[in-house]
């Protein structure tokens, strides 16, 4: 079989598909405007291909891709909820999308005022005091949160040292507290799958800047404890940090705020239903309890009366993470989300977020090992250890093998205190017949692990492309197509 | 309820599967201290068409860019935007994909980042590029930090004709750090090669090209000097056409660039979703941020593209990683990859090239009209300061009633500067647009100095 083309592939010289206008003012030779050695000397080795060339490539390459439009897509801790359609069609209003950053404030009421409103569902939501819009994703949103700690003690002339984070936490929460300048410090896990609170005590002291919690955690386990950790995080002076990727299990039922969290992100792309893209953008919302307000990013949001505009005299703020003011089409579609479902409709949202993660759990249990076998918030954590013992095959394999039954494979091998992961989250928008057919699927491959392992192994069989070698792509990096 | 479709009797099967009595009952493990026991405090849920009426009328209540004629610039452009483009990427198999982590059921959105990292070296005249970063100015600062990895030395000298946001953002990014971040003035706009400016501590010169001012810098002088200094040259763009037509900072001798890629393709939107650039050389690739896709062969050796080289990355090497980047632009890259496709080399050289000779149209119009002055001499590309008789906060107050965005009043950025203007000119303006702006900027000004003549605004 031949090769799927690149667009430069398909180039041939001269072929056009755009129509710019002729120039429409007076032709001065080019040098007259700038410098010669200043002129690009050779062009950019771009494709020349025509408007349909270029529709048609784009296309396929779209059917080569697996999408939530196109199919169920357990990603745990990724919330791979349903994009609603009028959510794109609001983001593309003109007023929103041909809206330049730079226009007077008094010109743009309409987008500040709904800052504003998105802002106030926000904080209602976490139970916190202030938002900023600003982090493009949750990681950054974690960027944020930690300056502005990091701020907020400066500011009381404290010097604090350390990041204490679980062993289940994303890799992003280590990483960030490292690009603030912290120690990272690892706390393991109970057997329950929660923190372990002793374990928490030992580390905790007046180095400790932040501890950061994600709750429900990893596992998909509500942080039982939660308010006896904050308890002891705030008894050495330290800020409780929630990465809120989890917030869909809880919103409604409990707030980060009242849980005894200071500071936390939001993923609007997650639980606020802001498509992934294919991997961004999101946005990060960040809200924080009063104390740490004047810490924020600039600018921030505020209302005088019926107006509304930017405040940039902040001067204790931490400065800016990005240019202008945030993924500012993606809090477009947050507010048009939260404005459809209201107080009720967002309820709803987590508690069939648990009930069907529980419903997929209990249903799985007898052919997966599911090490804390107990309620689940809106995912939970399997295991393809029994598989791989009994049968030889891997999680990873089951998770390509997952593909050729037309589903995405679940997130594997997170996190990482679980041996061979299935990390399972089926979010509230998903059907009983849809979760029917994925445990089907699951067990379909349960049983070939034992009477077929080896089309398991080799899996996927059906999709555009076989296995792929990755080592390969490491080994020998080609990041870039050359012209021959 | 909306986009759930568990029906009550599928809730009650599923508990029943589950071995509980009621949804309350899957919430036992949430202590009661930490409960919320009254509704949320929200506002009222609308219908769907409700909503669009009510998002309409807020969007209505923006001067966007359809409305008033544009000549704001400064790190975003309206630039003309071909259908296709969106038409394509907006397409629900890209919108509503997750990052390609299951790269066989991925290859779409795999192979068109692949070109999109191509078609950036291309442009920029570089060696690599990344999958994509938040935005320009995120992308300086971890530029910045990836310079400091490279070189073990913890300062950065920053020209301060670079957009004075992305130089809040180094800021940010450095200062934890503990790098030392020093602002090198400009003259006349643009920033003169200084190999004083450097020293042994030097991990990395920032320099704008074209700068926030619209100036050319010396990029190949600057490039001399930092390696001279045994330092980095980065290159910051808050407009990558104008590689269209001008000489690539990656032909000039930077090591890396940041820059904005808004401008290829990505609608206005109020400031983002924009697109963050960073480009290098080959040698540096494995202290680069982000994700990388890369083309390698499955198990029948067809070519297939996977994300790789993850060791660089937070989910791998956790607090070791190069940056803590997850969640990316991807899809603003995918807008980039299209928009670049349609353009091809003759493209991107027309547009460059009418943004210059239109922007210089108008500079020269501009700089006829009584009491209006060029304060720089260097040579610009799209984008032009002018020296206004009004505070350009006024002016650009009073144009707005005209029908124009008539640019960015630079008092706020720049002390001594509040009588400047910033103007940009895409090819999306017209010589008829301009002669217009231009008697709007004339009548302004005499009426300005009859009503408010002599107050400071």
């Amino acid at each position: 079989m031949r090769d799927f083309p690149l667009i430069f592939e398909q180039s041939v010289s001269g072929r056009r598909g755009f129509g710019l206008p002729d120039p429409d003012v007076p032709a001065r030779p080019l040098e007259e405007l700038v410098p010669q050695q200043a002129l690009r000397t050779r062009p950019p080795a771009l494709p020349e291909v025509s408007e349909l060339d270029v529709v048609r490539h784009y296309t396929r390459l779209s059917h080569r891709n697996f999408s939530i439009d196109e199919g169920f897509y357990p990603l745990g801790s990724c919330t791979m909820k349903y994009n609603p359609k009028l959510h794109e069609e609001v983001a593309r209003l003109p007023g929103f999308a041909r809206l330049h950053p730079y226009t007077p404030e008094e010109l743009a009421q309409g987008a500040l005022q709904l800052l504003w409103e998105l802002g106030e569902e926000l904080r209602e939501l976490a139970g916190m005091d202030a938002v900023t819009f600003q982090p493009a994703a949750g990681a950054h949103g974690e960027l944020v949160g930690l300056l502005v700690i990091r701020a907020y003690f400066a500011s009381r002339g404290e010097k604090r040292t350390r990041v204490i984070v679980p062993d289940s936490a994303h890799g992003t929460n280590p990483a960030t507290a490292a690009m603030v300048g912290y120690e990272v410090v690892t706390v393991r896990s109970d057997a329950r799958g929660n923190l372990d609170l002793a374990a928490l005590e030992e580390h905790l002291d007046e180095r400790t800047a932040a501890v950061m919690l994600t709750n429900p955690n990893t596992l998909g386990l509500f942080e039982e404890q939660v308010d006896r950790i904050a308890e002891r995080v705030h008894a050495v002076g330290a800020q409780m940090y929630l990465d809120g990727a989890n917030f869909n299990a809880m919103v409604g039922i409990t707030r980060p705020g009242d849980q005894g969290f200071d500071v936390m992100h939001m993923n609007l792309h997650k639980t606020f239903s802001t498509p992934h893209g294919g991997g961004g953008p999101g946005a990060g919302v960040v809200a924080v309890k009063s104390h740490l307000e004047p810490f924020l990013p600039v600018p921030v949001v505020v209302r005088e009366g019926d107006r509304y505009r930017l405040d940039f005299d902040r001067p204790q703020s931490v400065g800016r993470v990005r240019a202008f003011y945030g993924n500012f089409a993606n809090l477009v579609r947050a507010y048009a989300y939260l404005r459809t479902l209201g107080a009720q409709g967002l309820r709803a949202v987590a508690e069939h977020a648990v009930l069907h993660a529980n419903y997929l759990r209990v249903r799985l249990a007898p052919y997966y090992e599911i090490p804390y076998d107990r309620i689940c918030k809106h995912e939970f954590v399997a295991s393809g250890i029994r598989q791989k013992r009994r049968d030889g095959v891997t999680t990873r394999d089951i998770a390509k093998r997952l593909l050729d039954y037309g589903f995405h494979a679940p997130t594997v091998y997170f996190p990482l205190i679980v041996e061979e992961a299935i990390m399972i989250e089926p979010t509230e928008t998903e059907s009983l017949q849809t979760l029917d057919a994925f445990v089907d699927a699951m067990v379909a491959i349960d049983r070939e692990c034992q009477e077929d392992p080896e089309k398991v192994r080799t899996a996927p069989h059906t999709t555009a492309v076989g296995r792929l070698d990755e080592v390969r792509a490491a080994r020998q990096p080609d990041l870039r197509w050359k012209p021959a | 309820m909306r986009y759930i479709p568990t029906t009550p009797e599928e809730r009650e099967y599923m508990l029943r599967v589950i071995g509980v009595r009621s949804v309350e009952d899957l919430f036992a493990d949430v202590p009661d201290s930490v409960r919320l026991r009254r509704p949320l405090r929200l506002r009222p849920a609308l219908s769907d068409p409700e909503v669009l009426r009510y998002l309409s009328a807020l969007a209505d209540r923006n001067a966007h860019a359809d409305r008033l004629t544009c000549f704001v610039g400064a790190g975003a452009y309206d630039h003309f935007v071909p259908p296709a483009v969106w038409q394509l990427v907006g397409r629900g198999e890209f919108l509503t994909a997750y990052t390609p982590y299951q790269a066989e059921i991925m290859q779409g959105e795999l192979q068109a980042t692949y070109e999109y990292q191509t078609m950036v070296c291309e442009l920029l005249g570089m060696e690599v590029a990344n999958a994509s970063m938040y935005d320009g100015a995120s992308a300086l600062g971890e530029a910045a930090v990836m310079a400091r990895d490279l070189t073990k030395r913890d300062r950065v000298v920053v020209s301060r004709a670079v957009h004075p946001e992305y130089r809040q953002v180094l800021r940010t990014y450095t200062e934890p750090l503990g790098i030392r971040v020093v602002e090198l003035p400009h003259e006349e706009g643009a920033t003169p090669p200084d190999p004083r400016a450097l020293d042994g501590r030097t991990a990395a010169v920032v320099v704008q090209h074209p700068n926030f001012f619209g100036c050319l810098e010396d990029v190949r002088g600057w490039a001399e000097a930092a390696h001279g200094a045994g330092a980095l040259l980065v290159v910051a763009c808050s407009d990558p056409l104008a590689f269209g037509l001008l000489e690539p900072p990656g032909s000039l001798g930077a090591d890396i660039i940041a820059a904005e890629g808004q401008p290829l393709g990505n609608p206005l939107n109020f400031g983002g979703p924009y697109l963050g650039i960073i480009a290098t050389r080959q040698e540096f690739v494995r202290r680069m941020p982000g994700r990388l896709v890369g083309a390698t062969v499955d198990r029948h050796g067809r070519r297939g593209f996977v994300l790789t080289l993850q060791t660089r990355e937070q989910h791998i090497r956790r607090e070791k990683a190069t940056s803590n980047i997850c969640t990316n632009e991807a899809l603003n890259a995918l807008a980039a990859a299209v928009y670049l496709s349609l353009l091809g080399p003759q493209g991107v050289r027309q547009v460059a090239e009418l943004c210059l000779r239109k922007a210089d149209y108008l500079k020269s119009r501009v700089a006829e009209l009584p009491g209006f002055q060029l304060p720089f001499r260097a040579p610009t590309f799209h984008e032009f300061v002018v020296r206004t008789p009004r505070p350009a906060e006024a002016l650009v107050r009073a144009l707005s009633r005209e029908g124009f965005l008539a640019g960015l009043p630079l008092g706020r950025f720049y002390r001594g500067m509040r009588d400047c203007l910033l103007v940009a000119v895409t090819e999306t303006r017209t010589r008829e647009e301009m002669d217009r702006f231009v008697e709007a900027l004339e009548r302004a000004c005499r009426r300005g100095r009859q009503v408010v003549g002599g107050r400071v605004l």
